[in-house]
Parts: C-alpha cells; structure tokens; sequence
C-alpha cells in the first residue's frame, strides 16, 4: 500500500544523510513494547513482518465482491449465504473468518448499513481493514441516530417508504450488505459483476451503480 | 462503563470527513501487527483490549488517533497483565524519543513465528454453551443498568423494548473476559430496536437498529 502521510519519516532507508524526525510518544512506545516483547521471547520479529505483510497483501474488499457476485448469479449459494455466511464465503476461495459473520439483503424495501458505535468493529474477512472514516466518531455516533442523513452524504438517497436497518456490531459477529444489483448487468460474468461491487456498497453507504455509471 | 467510547447517538461530530486510508504512517501497521500478536499469543485477550481503550481519560480519548488509542491499550494491557513494567517501557520509550532512527530490536524466531500461526482467538460461537431462554420473535428490553466495568451494552438502548431477531449461539461474554474472569459462555441475539422506541420523535424515517446483545442483558417485556 502506498498509504503514507508525505511527512513519514524517510530515514528508514536512509541512514545517517539527515537529521530524522523527531517521534510521536505513541510511536516511541510503540518501538519499545515491539522490542520488549521480542526481547523476552513472546513474539518475534519475523511473525510481526509477516503480519505486517499481510495487511499489505490483502486483497480488501475484493474478497467481500466475490461474494456479492456469486450472489448475484446463484440463488443457492444466496440463500446460503443469507441463512449462515460465515463458513460460505469460502465456496468463493475465500480464507475461513475469524468471526461470525451474517451476510444482509438490501432489496427495494429494505437498506442495511454496518456501523460499530462502541469501537470499530468491521468484517475483515470480507472487506479487509476498514477506512478511517468508518472509525470516525462522526460514523459511529451518527450512522444508528440519523442514518439517512449520513447516507445522503454519501450521495445515496432513499425512498421514505424505504426500511433502514442500521446494524450495530456490539459483539464478535460481522456484517456483510449484499447490495442490489443494478439494471443493466444481465450477461455479465462473475469477475465482471465483481468489479462493480464497491466496498462502500458491502458497508451499506452506497449502492452500486450500473456500468455505465461506475465508468465515470 | 458509561464511557465517551459510547457514541452511537451523539451530536456535534458534524459530517463524516472521508478519509479513505487505513494507515497514515508505517509504525501503525506494526502497531496493528503487535495488538494483534499479543492476543494470538494469549498475552491479553480481545475484550481487556477495548475495556483498556474505553478507561482513557475522554479527552485523551477524543484528541488520540485511532492507532495512538490501540497503542495506549496495549501498554495498559502489558502492565496490568504483568508482562511489561511500566518502568521498562518508560526507559526504553526514552532511548527510542532520543535515537528516532534506531530501529526496534531484531529477534527473529521461526518456533515462536510458527506457534503464533495458530490464532487462539476465540471470536466464534462456543459449542457448549447454556441452553438459550429467548426465541426469535419474543418481546424483551434491554435492562436498565449502568455497570462500571466493560459492556457491550451500549447506553442509547438500555431501558429499551426490542424483539429477538436471530439467535446467534453462545459467545464469550465480554462483561467477565475483559476483568480476568472466564471465558464464560452466554446466548447471544441479533435483537432488533424499533427507531422510534430508541430515538422518539427524532427518529430518522422508518427503520431499527439491530445490536447483538448477550441473555444477561436483556429481560422480558412484561
């Protein structure tokens, strides 16, 4: 990932040619339980790279898209998915979730969103790690209160008559939305279905727009 | 604990500020790396981690990035668990402010490395948990309590009517792992609030919010 701050430090490869910035508190404690804890022999260094490589590797909400698709295209497998996800989602290749995890419908009637209120609860097996605007408090505290009004923000309006069901993750269960699928996709392919589902859509602020649309 | 983590439901955050990253600088992925880790390694489990954040002070709570809150549990957690001192972390925290470019300390380990690789985390249902009391469909309200210590009993539905939605099976109860107590398994329910039995006349629209909620936080609706 290429997600740096344009102030991080470039001192790392790059010894000695300048002055380094100086560290936050929290990224010097950070180093010194990281090197505490290898020290007395609880965790190690290659386990920590690995992990850190994984975040780096990991596909996101392409894997939750997968899902999305093969919903589109398979009544079973949605009616699977919509009954228990939690151990369905690998018929898509996907990696066995830590959670469980409970996959909702959004239909004409009905729109589901995701938040955490407490703290950022988010399916990672599905959508990998969350934005920061999903563990803003702005999220959090508005998204069970005013929902329509956040996701008139994200550029999503809804009918009145429309149900919202805002899912608050207080516990280790997970949310996957499984969005509408739009007009116009007849015909397309699992991979192409795939790259029209949008992880805001699998979150439930959005919905995904039709190829014509998610062109632009 | 009646916490400022508790925020579904306030006001005065204005608009949500699209910030699309997950990382802004590279020692939080580490950070990650190593919340993560210390729970895989059965140094603390994942309900002392959000009971350590919840205890922050509230206005160190709101001026702290999300990785600086998940680092500020982690010391909090490797001290109270007895892992770390907090003399040690002191010292070695000031070596780190002095030196910035010293990197942390090297060790690699491939038997630690390969016993990490089996996550213990304990996140699904537990197989062998009590019988549940509650069905979907049945009527209940979420007590009107006001614990000190970790709940994942948010404020803006105690005292509220809502039905059984599903029932999820028995899950950890945080209320007991997050002080050193279990893990006790406890029926837990998708229980679905109506928006305006939660929110009154301010109420966005139709709709509900739907919590998972463990047996001992709910009664009856009589």
């Amino acid at each position: 990932m290429s997600h740096d701050h344009p102030h991080e430090h470039g001192h790392d490869h790059d010894h000695g040619h300048h002055r380094p910035d100086p560290l936050t508190p929290a990224e010097a404690r950070a180093k010194a339980i990281e090197s505490l804890l290898v020290e007395k022999g609880l965790l190690s260094t290659d386990a920590i790279d690995a992990q850190v490589a994984a975040y780096e590797a990991d596909i996101g909400p392409m894997k939750g898209a997968k899902v999305v698709a093969r919903a589109w295209l398979d009544p079973d497998f949605k009616a699977r998915l919509l009954a228990d996800a939690t151990h369905v989602i690998e018929e898509v290749g996907l990696a066995p979730s830590t959670n469980q995890l409970v996959a909702v419908e959004n239909t004409p009637a009905v729109h589901n969103l995701v938040v955490c209120t407490l703290c950022s609860c988010y399916p990672w097996a599905v959508l990998g790690l969350p934005p920061t605007w999903y563990k803003s408090f702005a999220y959090r505290s508005r998204a069970v209160i005013e929902p329509r009004a956040v996701l008139q923000e994200f550029g999503t309006a809804l009918d009145e008559s429309t149900e919202v069901r805002v899912w608050d993750s207080s516990a280790e269960v997970r949310y996957l939305v499984v969005p509408e699928r739009p007009a116009g996709t007849e015909g397309l392919t699992e991979d192409e279905l795939a790259a029209l589902v949008t992880r805001d859509s699998m979150i439930g602020v959005a919905k995904v727009k039709a190829p014509a649309l998610a062109a632009r | 604990m009646n916490g400022v983590h508790d925020m579904g439901g306030m006001h005065g955050f204005g608009p949500v500020e699209r910030d699309e990253l997950t990382f802004h600088h590279e020692w939080e992925k580490r950070q990650h790396a190593l919340s993560a880790l210390t729970r895989t390694a059965g140094l603390r489990n994942i309900d002392e981690g959000r009971h350590a954040i919840e205890r922050m002070p509230p206005a160190a709570y709101l001026r702290a990035t999300y990785y600086e809150r998940w680092a500020a549990a982690l010391e909090t957690n490797m001290v109270e668990n007895g892992v770390l001192t907090q003399a040690e972390i002191d010292a070695r925290a000031a070596q780190f402010a002095a030196d910035p470019s010293a990197a942390p300390t090297q060790r690699p380990n491939p038997q630690i490395t390969a016993r990490l690789r089996a996550d213990r985390s304990n996140l699904l249902p537990v197989a062998d948990g009590p019988a549940p009391r509650f069905a979907p469909g049945d009527r209940v309200r979420a007590k009107n309590v006001n614990p000190e210590g970790h709940t994942r009993l948010p404020r803006y539905a105690r005292g509220k009517r809502a039905t059984i939605e599903r029932v999820h099976g028995s899950h950890v109860l945080p209320d007991a792992h997050a002080h050193g107590r279990g893990p006790v398994p406890e029926p837990l329910y998708s229980v679905r609030f109506d928006a305006a039995e939660l929110w009154g006349p301010q109420a966005d629209g139709r709709g509900s919010v739907y919590l998972d909620l463990w047996e001992s936080y709910l009664e009856e609706d009589t």
